[in-house]
């Protein structure tokens, strides 16, 4: 099967441990939100699958491939990731032309358009990029390389509301035409709720969950009305958490809803976001 | 047509209910093209296989039909049947509700068949 396997990486910068034995699979043409606080490992993973930097332990797979030293495996992969490995003084068209070179499918076109869209100007200097466009730019090379795997780190870094919300519909857009896996790194959750098809939630170099969004989603809710209500409800669950206000109270849980809801409670959805706060708080 | 995030709806279900609606208003019409899944994705921000989830609920039950490399359409004969599906579900989308908030505000039977009947003076 094609697919990205992660089996038992560990990585640890001196004592401090990033990864610990995590293993993964990023199946074919999914959609994949890695989530996790800061710190937490996200960034180490994404260049551990694309052999940026060794992982003390483990190994990865592309299509079956381990990707040590091994080039045609880590052709199938692109990461934009927060540094820019491009030369400073380079021209934002020359980095698109230089592309091609690196990435056989690259579409320069296509990169052409995409700047046109965000109003990008690509006879600018790299260096010379505001914070926003610098990842407006990395983001077009990783929108235009065509490789089978693309990883995105902090895709939206700097990007006001307005250029977000382009680029969330060009890659559904791009997604759509042409299938590949795209494994995107974000702290705005909210916004991609509805995009990714699976998550990934990483605390403290663990993986915490690894399933399908929607069956994650069927599995939390929040369970609202007076005090001593809920508390006789929420007996027995699995509770994340809970805010009190005066008498009234709101607990998350974790599990299966139960069919029968007492007068007085008040059953309603848990979003990805609040369910991310509190499995990683 | 709007997608909630937030609301209890899984968000196929609201993709489905979404299009049902717009068979019903008159706005998608029997034997009219629907838009596509791509469209559905990157107009509301949702996955392409969420989209088709939806969408699928819908070809299940003989609302829209799919025609090869043309796209889907509503299938002749959809309205009435949402109509009568809508129908049944009405106790339970509208009187259960209304119901169960009369009896915390303590209005009774009679409270609510005038209040209904004034609705239909109006």
């Amino acid at each position: 099967m094609n697919c990205i396997e992660v089996k038992n990486i560990t990585k640890n910068y001196g004592r401090t441990c990033a990864l610990d034995n995590v293993s993964l699979c990023f199946e074919e043409n999914k959609i994949y939100g890695l989530l996790g606080r800061n710190g937490a490992g996200k960034s180490t993973l994404l260049n551990v699958i694309t052999n940026r930097i060794f992982a003390d332990s483990g190994e990865v797979f592309v299509d079956g491939q381990p990707i040590e030293g091994n080039d045609a495996a880590l052709g199938k992969l692109y990461l934009m990731s927060e540094k820019t490995n491009y030369p400073e003084k380079m021209k934002v068209k020359h980095a698109f032309s230089w592309s091609k070179n690196f990435y056989p499918g690259f579409d320069a076109a296509y990169a052409a358009s995409l700047a046109e869209k965000f109003e990008l100007d690509t006879n600018k200097m790299i260096k010379s990029l505001s914070t926003g466009y610098n990842s407006i730019f990395k983001l077009i090379i990783a929108l235009s390389v065509n490789t089978p795997y693309v990883l995105l780190d902090e895709p939206v870094l700097g990007l006001d509301a307005n250029h977000r919300e382009l680029f969330y519909r060009i890659l559904l857009e791009k997604y759509s035409e042409h299938p590949c896996t795209i494994i995107i790194s974000t702290h705005l959750i909210e916004e991609v709720s509805g995009l990714i098809e699976n998550v990934i939630i990483i605390k403290k170099s663990k993986i915490i969950k690894d399933e399908s969004c929607e069956e994650l989603l069927s599995q939390g809710y929040t369970v609202s009305g007076s005090a001593s209500n809920v508390d006789t409800y929420i007996s027995n669950q699995n509770v994340l958490g809970a805010d009190t206000i005066g008498g009234l109270k709101s607990a998350y849980i974790l599990g299966t809803r139960n069919t029968e809801i007492p007068e007085g409670i008040e059953i309603s959805k848990l979003d990805l976001q609040k369910l991310f706060i509190k499995l990683t708080n | 047509m709007q997608i909630n995030f937030n609301s209890d709806k899984t968000i196929f279900i609201q993709i489905a209910e979404g299009i049902e609606d717009a068979i019903l208003s008159g706005a998608f019409s029997e034997e009219s093209q629907i838009p596509s899944i791509t469209e559905f994705s990157v107009t509301y921000k949702i996955n392409p296989a969420t989209a088709l989830k939806g969408i699928n609920i819908l070809v299940d039950n003989d609302i829209v039909y799919k025609k090869r490399g043309l796209g889907m359409f509503v299938a002749t004969g959809a309205k009435e049947k949402l109509k009568e599906k809508r129908k049944d579900q009405f106790y339970d989308s509208y009187i259960v509700g209304l119901l169960a908030e009369a009896k915390r505000l303590n209005l009774s039977e009679e409270d609510i068949k005038t209040m209904i009947e004034r609705g239909y003076e109006q």
